[in-house]
Order: C-alpha cells, then structure tokens, then sequence
C-alpha cells in the first residue's frame, strides 16, 4: 500500500522553480531515502509535504485523501510529522515542554502520557534532562528532542530533513539506529540525505534529486553508490 | 522620602499592568502596538459607561469588560494585524499608529475632552503606618492587582498548552506550524489576552487618576519604558521594571518638585537604554 503519493508536483520561490514535475510513491512501513546536492529541491519537496511551502500544480495524495495546499497544522493532524533541518527545537522552552508542544493536537493531546513514555524508553537521555532548557542541550541531544517532538504528534509517517548534518559520526550512528527503531513499529519514514552511502544503507528505496527533477529512482539495494554518485552530480 | 518610595513602588504594580502586555505582544510577534494605551483608556470610558448604566462598584467592571476586551483584542488581531505580520516593520507599525489616532479621536467625539474619573471609595482611603506615613488604599490595590496579573499570566505561560505554544510560537514560528500550531490563530490568543492586562489596567487608572480622551499616548510611554527596562517577555522583569519607574518618578518629584515627576521616568529610560540596551533583566 501506498501511504504518500506525489504526482507531477510543481513548486516555485517566486521566478525559480525549485521543483519540476516530481512524481514519487513512498510505500506504508517502508523507509525511503532522497538523495540530492544542496539545491536539488530535497527540503523543499518536504515542505510542501509538510504544508509549508504551497506548490503551484501537481498533487499529494496521504491515506487515499488528497492534501495539496493545506496548511501544516492539518497535515500534522492527518499524521504526517517533519524533523526539521537543523531540529529547530524550541530553545527557551525545556525538554519537556519541547516535547508537550509537539503533542498540541487534540488527537495526541489525549495520548500525551503513553507518547511521553515511548520517547523517554527510545531516547532515555532527554528523560534525564528533562527540566533542562532546550538550549543548554548539545546538537546530537537537540536532534534527539526534535525526533521526540515529532514522535509526540503520534505521527504514521515521520519527514527527516538532514538529520545528520553537523553532527559526529558516532552521534549520527546512534541516531540512524533510533530511525531504525521507529521505523520497526510500523511508521513510514523519508530521509533526506546528502551521504549516499548511509541513505543507501538505511532505505529500502531511494529517489535521487538533480535541479528539482527525479533523476534516479530504485530499489536501493539494487542501485549502486556508483550510479546513485554519478545521478548526484548530473554526470 | 520613605512616603515616595512606598507611593513609588505601589505604583509600580500598576506600570507593570500597564506594560505587559505590549510587552507579551513585542516578545511575541515582534510588533509595537502603538495603540494599547489608547485600547487601555477605551476601557477606562468603557468602565465609567458601565457603572453609569449599572450603578457597578468600578471594579466589578471587570467583569464585563475582560471578555469584552478579550474578544477586541482577538478580531483586531485577525481582521488587521494578521494581514501585516511578516512585511517588515512599517506596515504593523502604522496600522496600530492608525488604531491609535481613530481611538483617540472617536473617544473625543463620543465622551468629549472633559477629565473624567471612576469615582470610587477608595481612592480618598489611607492605612497609618506610624509616623506621617500612610499607604494609599487605591495604591495598594494597584500593587495587588499587578501582582495578580503578572502570576496569572506566569502560570498560563508555563503551565497550559496553549501558554507553552505561544512560547514556542515566539522562539520559532515555522517549527511551530510544524508541530501542528496555527501559529495565526495564536497570535490572536494572544492579543486577546493582552488584551485582557489592558482592560485591567485601564480600569485600575480610571480608578487612580483623571482620564482624557488623549491620554493613553501617556500611558503608552510608560508601557514602552517598562518593556525597556524589564527585558521582554520576562514577567519578573517586568514586574522590577514597573517599580524602577514609579520609584523614579515620585523620588524625582519629591527632590524636584511634581513637574519632574515624568522627566525622571525619562532619564532611567535613557540611562538603561544606554548601559543595557537589551534590558536589565533580559537573559
């Protein structure tokens, strides 16, 4: 089955058109990778998934119901939550109110406890620190908030817009773990990677991204790093 | 002296009340409401109409004119300034200097220029404290009242989700759409709820001193000196700040006579602005 579906979609910043004709399938309970320079459209593919970013033509079917153009607080009601470049956690809020803010839909809301428990037994660190504010915490722990922040919408398909950037290489290992985890009790998950290696790895399908076309698309076990390299760069 | 510093501080609740919620507003959405004095006086006459009808003790006033201030604040925020966030500085700027001088003026034509006052038992009240001090009844409710609002408004802040999701809002607004928060219908919220602060303090001024139809731009001053002074969006701050000023001003008009009462508010202003731009109490 099909849990998101994106078919011939179009999205301009203002003259410059950062997204040509993309058309995509991410399969439910799969974990799919898009792989892409700087400025290939990757991020801003996710925010018009996320509703962030309106795109001028083409569609975006989640669960059967098109959601085009609706604005982000219903999609992240429909179940479709985004980890932001950069985890953009709340920084003079605390971890846990971090967390509470993540679950402001009614539908989470009610669920709150049972979400807040989940997370603290995957990231088991911010329940430790959870009185402290988000900003004393160091950049693989802010990662690990914005995961849990968006865990807190109980969301069935989670975005993840360069989750490794900036951070070491232990930290990422650690992080590509939790995603496996997650991944493991049935939510959908995009990746949005510059490391081909680690996006190859960690997907079961991967679409590359050349100047806001889909260049490379395939099963990822059966794309090599050299083909995937070679579409990245446009070769 | 010790009479004006008592006086000064007292005072100083209520400047808080004053000041707060443009405060809550700036630390907000980054907008300078340029018309909360004049929405403050609004109330006052709004007040003054009520107990005229109703024969109210001015405080119960507070009762009609909190949801009906709530309500102002909420459509004021939707219907204009909604419309301007995010175009630069000017364009919230001049809607609320626009509010501002239809305020003033639609409030001389209604109630015209006279000074009006919520007459109240209170305010002629003192408590002898020994010596030839006392403390103003009215005063002291003022303090109390500030105190009240700035508590109340802590725990909503800290403690309820639609608080928590101003804050997050204000820290960053993209991240909060992101988790599922309609970040315009927040803003709203929470100009209905600065809203709410105003109509406090408009009643609480009507209740200490003369009103005119212009003198919100006074209070308007004083507000923007509290928020100077406090830091923004930190309420103890605020709270300090409101006294720094009253201090200032009834210690300025002691040693100097009552015309120097307003310079000295001034000069505290200028001195903290100058040393501490960002506010004495900003983290």
């Amino acid at each position: 089955m099909i849990i998101l579906r994106i078919e011939n979609l179009n999205v301009f910043y203002g003259d410059f058109q950062a997204i040509r004709n993309v058309s995509l399938e991410i399969p439910q309970g799969s974990v799919v990778s898009l792989i892409g320079a700087n400025g290939a459209g990757k991020s801003t593919l996710l925010k018009a998934v996320s509703g962030l970013q309106k795109p001028a033509a083409g569609k975006i079917t989640y669960s059967g119901a098109d959601i085009t153009g609706l604005s982000p607080d219903k999609i992240v009601a429909a179940g479709i939550s985004m980890v932001p470049e950069g985890g953009r956690v709340f920084p003079r809020l605390t971890v846990l109110e971090n967390l509470l803010v993540g679950s402001y839909t009614p539908k989470a809301r009610k669920k709150r406890n049972t979400l807040l428990e989940k997370v603290y037994e995957l990231f088991p660190r911010l329940a430790e620190r959870s009185r402290q504010l988000a900003n004393s915490l160091s950049g693989g722990e802010r990662q690990m908030l914005a995961i849990g922040r968006a865990l807190m919408s109980d969301p069935r398909l989670i975005l993840f817009d360069e989750i490794s950037l900036g951070l070491a290489p232990r930290v990422i290992k650690d992080i590509y773990q939790r995603i496996k985890e997650i991944n493991r009790t049935g939510t959908t998950i995009v990746l949005v990677e510059q490391d081909v290696k680690r996006s190859l790895k960690a997907s079961e399908k991967s679409y590359v991204l050349l100047e806001g076309k889909v260049v490379l698309a395939g099963r990822s076990k059966e794309l090599s790093e050299e083909e995937v390299r070679k579409a990245y760069f446009g070769l | 002296m010790l009479q004006s510093v008592i006086n000064g501080i007292l005072l100083g609740g209520l400047y808080a009340v004053i000041g707060i919620g443009m405060s809550m507003i700036f630390g907000i959405m980054r907008l300078t409401n340029l018309a909360h004095g004049d929405l403050m006086i609004l109330v006052s006459y709004l007040a003054a109409v009520t107990i005229s009808l109703f024969g109210l003790p001015p405080l119960l006033t507070l009762v009609l004119v909190i949801p009906l201030m709530f309500f102002v604040g909420f459509v004021i925020q939707s219907s204009l300034l909604n419309r301007v966030l995010g175009k630069g500085m000017e364009p919230p700027l001049l809607v609320t200097f626009g509010l501002s001088i239809i305020l003033q003026n639609a409030l001389l034509i209604v109630f015209t220029p006279d000074a009006k006052t919520l007459t109240n038992p209170l305010a002629t009240k003192y408590f002898a404290l020994g010596g030839n001090l006392t403390v103003p009844v009215i005063y002291l409710l003022d303090f109390l009242m500030g105190l009240a609002v700035i508590i109340a408004l802590s725990q909503f802040f800290q403690r309820t989700y639609l608080g928590r999701a101003i804050r997050a809002a204000s820290d960053d607004e993209g991240a909060a759409q992101l988790m599922g928060i309609s970040t315009k219908r927040i803003y709203s919220y929470a100009m209905g709820i600065a809203m709410v602060t105003a109509a406090v303090a408009g009643v609480l001024v009507g209740m200490t001193f003369t009103f005119y139809p212009y003198t919100g731009t006074q209070y308007l001053i004083i507000a923007f000196g509290v928020v100077v002074i406090g830091g923004l969006g930190n309420m103890i701050g605020t709270l300090v700040a409101g006294m720094i000023l009253g201090l200032a001003q009834l210690l300025g008009a002691y040693f100097f006579g009552a015309g120097f009462q307003l310079l000295f508010g001034y000069v505290v202003l200028l001195v903290v602005l100058a040393v501490r731009p960002q506010g004495i109490f900003a983290r």
